[in-house]
């Protein structure tokens, strides 16, 4: 039996929510990118629930690219945290301030 | 409208060369090994400069706007526009990257600014969501990567990784309101958009939703207050020529998709828009210029500036017109000129002197009467005093708010502009008045900043003294962006 779009939009509206709380939230740079997949994610899954309910693929072809284009973003990301690691050896946020103004 | 193979060919013929570019940039960085890898820089600005010529002969626009692959990119004179604009944008900074070591020997700094060109000259063409959203994140990305390029300075780090999680989270909340669109449409097709959404009679409570969690995504690319928190440490932070880059070309590109999106695919809620856009540009001018006012540091000085030109631009938008559009258009190609010279200026102090500070141009009209004047011209246009390119702008944006009925908009941007004056001035002031011990020393400049520095000069005064042909294309590009 076909789940109601509601739900998903709900569950995905939850997503979304957590996942700008976590960004706002959290100091740990790794948890905050975790929150942004959450939120790419929350997308997703509304991509998917819309494609089905029009009988369309344009949305799931959607999601497929936004997962490619989530993993390069996270690569970028770490590798930069790398280089923060290594001079600063935390990956807190807050620790970076070098600039104020 | 569709068109043949040929045509469709011949349209993406520059963003083919683009990337051949950039493999031929990398590809000669492999192979030299040695001290010619530093006409690398030459290379990408000739190349370039070659893709403008191109675009002209190849990819001129055809009078009716014409949907190309699928529907995925808009053949028309205001992504032609753009993409010449974001082209001459990439050549300067190619040419102010010059003399830095730590940038010009690495063929991936070139490289990837030349992948980011390619995403925003896919972004002012975008037809599609799908399109749209993989054109801005293929601009982005590079862009979080050259903010972080001097992976040895922490400044330049801290820049990159703030740049990348403002612009991951902007970009994630942009998504969730195109997810919305697309639930409320059924379509992907921005054209189609708001037909669609008339058609399923969407509420509009619903649909004021999506528009400003897409605008908070666009106002990131744009840096328009509150999205601008970024703008200021990145700028100080990045490389400099890189951060040119980006307060010209990328946030050229974030205006170009903002307003064929807003004008094309929300005009069910237009007069909604409307008031939004004009409140972002009322707080982006005064925080903006207000922030600039106390400024030491002349990269986060002009970082400020370029939140507060934002917001100019954005009067334009806010006119909803195409006359509007036109003046925006005519304000981003005056603005990218105007403020490349002035980073470039700031590009060439800082190699010679060693410092951002406002305090390292004490004494500059004596050790470099010609970049001191330079400086002078790029100020004066920035501020908006006649004969140069800001003038311009800002006369034909202001006078579109007038002709759409919002004359307070254009009253609180000419207040604005007064008060702007003021740090452009004192800029100056450190420039001319201010003596130092150094001023014996001539300070030497390399030939590819003296090239880019006549270009983009030559281009200010031309663009505030023979206005009408730059405007028909401005023109041509503001109506393409006003119809669908």
């Amino acid at each position: 039996m076909m789940m109601p779009l509601a739900y998903y939009v709900g569950l995905s509206a939850i997503m979304f929510v957590l996942g700008i709380i976590g960004v706002l939230v959290r100091r740990n740079a790794l948890v905050v990118f975790m929150s942004l997949e959450l939120m790419f994610n929350a997308a997703n899954l509304l991509f998917v629930a819309f494609s089905a309910y029009f009988q369309l693929l344009t949305g799931q072809i959607f999601v497929f690219f936004v997962m490619t284009v989530a993993a390069a973003e996270v690569a970028v990301g770490l590798a930069l945290m790398v280089e923060i690691f290594r001079t600063k050896h935390s990956i807190d946020l807050d620790q970076m301030s070098e600039m104020k103004g | 409208m569709t068109a043949d193979f040929a045509t469709m060919l011949s349209a993406v013929f520059p963003e083919i060369g683009l990337v051949v570019l950039m493999v031929v940039v990398l590809g000669l960085d492999l192979l030299w090994r040695d001290e010619r890898v530093r006409r690398l820089g030459w290379i990408t600005a000739a190349g370039c400069l070659f893709l403008v010529v191109l675009s002209l002969v190849f990819a001129l626009p055809p009078a009716e706007p014409l949907l190309i692959w699928g529907g995925m990119l808009r053949l028309d004179a205001a992504g032609f526009v753009f993409r010449i604009v974001f082209l001459l944008g990439a050549a300067l900074t190619a040419l102010f990257s010059l003399g830095q070591d730590d940038l010009q020997k690495h063929g991936e700094y070139y490289g990837l600014m030349l992948v980011s060109t390619l995403g925003m000259s896919l972004m002012a063409s975008a037809a599609d969501l799908i399109m749209l959203y993989l054109a801005i994140e293929l601009t982005s990305i590079p862009l979080y990567v050259l903010a972080g390029f001097r992976f040895r300075d922490d400044k330049s780090v801290e820049a990159g990784i703030k740049y990348l999680l403002f612009g991951a989270m902007t970009s994630a909340v942009m998504l969730y309101g195109l997810s919305l669109l697309y639930g409320f449409s059924g379509t992907t097709q921005i054209a189609e958009l708001a037909e669609q959404i008339d058609r399923h009679s969407v509420p509009v409570s619903l649909l004021v939703i999506s528009l400003v969690l897409v605008l908070v995504g666009f106002g990131f690319k744009v840096s328009a207050v509150p999205f601008h928190f970024w703008a200021p440490d990145v700028y100080e932070g990045a490389p400099t020529p890189v951060a040119g880059y980006l307060s010209t070309a990328s946030k050229a590109a974030g205006f170009a998709v903002l307003m064929r999106v807003i004008l094309t695919g929300f005009w069910a809620v237009t007069p909604i828009w409307m008031d939004l856009i004009a409140g972002l540009a009322i707080v982006s001018m005064t925080v903006g210029n207000l922030l600039a006012l106390t400024q030491t540091n002349i990269k986060r000085l002009l970082a400020y500036s370029s939140i507060a030109q934002a917001g100019y631009i954005l009067v334009g938008v806010a006119a909803g017109t195409s006359f509007g559009m036109s003046g925006a258009v005519y304000y981003l190609m005056a603005y990218l000129l105007t403020n490349l010279v002035a980073f470039g200026v700031v590009s060439v102090v800082g190699q010679r002197v060693g410092s951002d500070d406002l305090s390292a141009y004490a004494g500059l009209s004596r050790r470099a009467p010609a970049v001191a004047l330079i400086l002078l011209i790029s100020m004066l246009s920035l501020g908006g005093i006649p004969p140069f390119a800001g003038f311009v702008g800002k006369v034909l944006v202001f006078a579109a708010a007038v002709e759409a009925g919002r004359w307070w908009l254009a009253l609180i941007g000419v207040i604005n502009s007064i008060v702007a004056l003021y740090y452009y001035l004192i800029v100056l002031k450190s420039a001319y008045l201010l003596r130092s011990e150094d001023e014996q020393k001539p300070l030497q400049l390399m030939a590819g900043w003296r090239v880019a520095l006549l270009v983009c000069v030559t281009g200010v005064l031309v663009l505030g003294v023979v206005i009408a042909p730059w405007f028909e294309w401005a023109g041509k590009a503001g109506w393409a962006l006003s119809i669908y």
